[in-house]
């Protein structure tokens, strides 16, 4: 059996070990367009902030490529699927021939077509190791950045940078942060607490032409930078599988065993859609869980077995210089408030069930609200009050509570 | 594997083993000089309910969710089935806070990484878990149940 897998990082890894829980001895290549081993791709701004470092940044150990038998083809570029005679087209004029097929091609950054954005000398992009590497080699103390984006990827380049550079100016098109995870009182919270430490934003405004060293906004606003990086949003790497001839959606659509609907072609990962249970439809949640969830369930299945992924809900951890936010699922229903100077908290009831949570800086045993989000425990079963107050295992019945201690669920 | 478990019913309550655990991973051989005055940040926590105690800790899950969401590579399932995390490759994202259903995973204390029950094999008790060792009333045991 032939096993080829398009892209290294988060679900072609958990697909290796998938497909090795099963089948010891299949060939399995690897090819990716980047030219470093898998690592943790949301490592590269802990990278920029000192928290990790070359060495540690890899994702598995320097022998897991060899242990498991894999041969990895780095630095090369799949240009096309060939479904009907099962084989992968390599840029480099290569042909890859497969049994099974995963394209795990993650996603890619948004660059909106600004104008005299060419004109910018020092642009970047934040989304692998090398974009990091290269705006790390333009950071200096004198310098002024202008972060286009305030989202997940742009706050995290933000806390990477800020203490290596003169200032940092986050400008976003959304009325507040975070918009893809926060409600505008959790915005609000982290604003203030990014604000005191000397981050400046412009929000509910746009970057509408550029200079080499300076954005103008819609709202005639002039904003002058050293540095600039684009965090707008990604795109799905989809082209492959939809030339292919492949149902493609907002993502690479999928069944629940990570089939696409091209013969023995699978996907996994930034550029697959889930089906999200907690707000019950069809969309792309681009986090290293469900990458890696997706992965190890599409690894099992392109080895023979019958593995499903049915339990997919959006979760964030993310956190700016010692401050952490955990959220999941979708924010509606009845809702449970805390907001207070040193914490912000809610919880979302509806239909008898948890349906989502936001959490600031009070993340402490928080896995036991997203279990009951991902489980939907019936909240006939817990004690809500106890929950609401913190998250414990005292609020499951004696005899959940036993079960869950001694392993049996 | 052999694993820490806990007995509900002859749990008294008394902590004890949030602060074993605390001096276990101290790194200080005096326990006096490892807990006096400092607030502890133990890898178990006691709940206390209306007459109901009971310890947890890490449960070393056979499928590891909080293995499968780190960000970094730095929790694994050892081949015994020991769930481990590697302090020097975790960035303290506390992701595997998030997911953990028992809530076994924690901060640690200066903030930079998360900490978990290594079973008191990567302290100064070599292995032998010091909560099971000093509870007072047998609540805790460290038993091959497979």
């Amino acid at each position: 059996m032939k096993y080829v897998i398009i892209g290294n990082s988060t679900a072609a890894t958990y697909a290796i070990e998938g497909i090795r829980s099963r089948d010891a001895k299949g060939k399995i290549t690897v090819i990716s367009d980047e030219r470093h081993a898998a690592y943790g791709r949301p490592l590269i701004s802990y990278y920029l902030y000192g928290r990790t470092d070359l060495a540690h940044i890899a994702y598995r150990s320097p022998e897991f490529y060899e242990k498991n038998g894999v041969e990895v083809l780095l630095g090369e570029r799949a240009e096309k699927i060939d479904a009907e005679n099962k084989k992968v087209l390599l840029a480099s004029g290569k042909k890859v021939p497969y049994d099974r097929l995963l394209v795990a091609t993650g996603s890619r950054p948004f660059v909106p077509p600004v104008e005299g954005l060419d004109s910018v000398k020092e642009f970047f992009n934040f989304m692998t190791l090398d974009d990091a590497l290269a705006l790390e080699k333009a950071l200096s103390p004198e310098k002024d950045v202008l972060i286009v984006g305030a989202g997940l990827i742009g706050l995290k380049c933000m806390e990477g940078i800020a203490d290596r550079v003169k200032s940092v100016t986050v400008i976003d098109l959304a009325d507040r942060i975070l918009p893809s995870i926060l409600d505008e009182g959790g915005a609000a919270f982290v604003q203030r607490k990014l604000e005191e430490r000397g981050i400046r934003f412009i929000l509910g405004d746009s970057a509408a032409k550029f200079e080499e060293n300076a954005a103008y906004t819609k709202s005639g606003k002039k904003i002058p930078f050293d540095l600039l990086v684009i965090a707008v949003g990604v795109r799905p790497n989809t082209e492959l599988v939809k030339e292919a001839g492949g149902e493609v959606a907002r993502g690479i659509v999928t069944d629940d065993g990570q089939r696409t609907s091209l013969k023995d072609v699978y996907a996994a990962g930034d550029n697959c859609e889930s089906f999200d249970i907690a707000s019950g439809t069809r969309r792309i949640l681009a986090l290293l869980p469900n990458a890696a969830l997706q992965g190890e369930c599409a690894g099992v299945n392109m080895a023979g077995g019958d593995a499903h992924f049915t339990n997919a809900v959006p979760m964030n951890a993310i956190g700016f210089f010692g401050s952490h936010i955990a959220t999941a699922g979708v924010y509606e229903g009845e809702c449970y408030e805390e907001a207070a100077h040193d914490h912000y908290k809610k919880l979302f009831f509806r239909d008898n069930v948890l349906k989502g949570y936001i959490l600031i800086d009070c993340i402490e045993r928080a896995g036991i609200y997203t279990s009951l989000v991902r489980n939907r425990t019936p909240l006939s079963d817990v004690d809500v009050g106890l929950l609401e107050k913190s998250p414990a295992l005292m609020a499951f019945s004696e005899a959940a509570r036993r079960d869950k201690l001694a392993r049996r669920q | 594997m052999k694993r820490i478990y806990v007995k509900e019913k002859w749990c008294l309550g008394c902590h004890l083993c949030e602060y074993e655990c605390a001096y276990a991973n101290s790194g200080i051989a005096d326990m006096v000089k490892a807990l006096k005055g400092k607030n502890i940040c133990p890898r178990i926590k006691v709940e206390d309910g209306d007459g109901v105690h009971f310890a947890v800790n890490c449960r070393h899950c056979t499928d590891p969710i909080c293995v499968k969401s780190c960000i970094a590579g730095a929790l694994s399932r050892e081949g015994d089935g020991m769930v481990s995390l590697d302090r020097d490759k975790c960035v303290g994202c506390y992701t595997c806070v998030m997911v953990c259903p028992y809530g076994a995973i924690m901060p640690a204390e200066d903030g930079k990484a998360a900490q978990k029950c290594m079973l008191c094999t990567d302290n100064q008790m070599n292995g032998e878990p010091n909560c099971v060792k000093h509870c007072p009333n047998g609540a805790i045991v460290f038993e091959d149940r497979g």
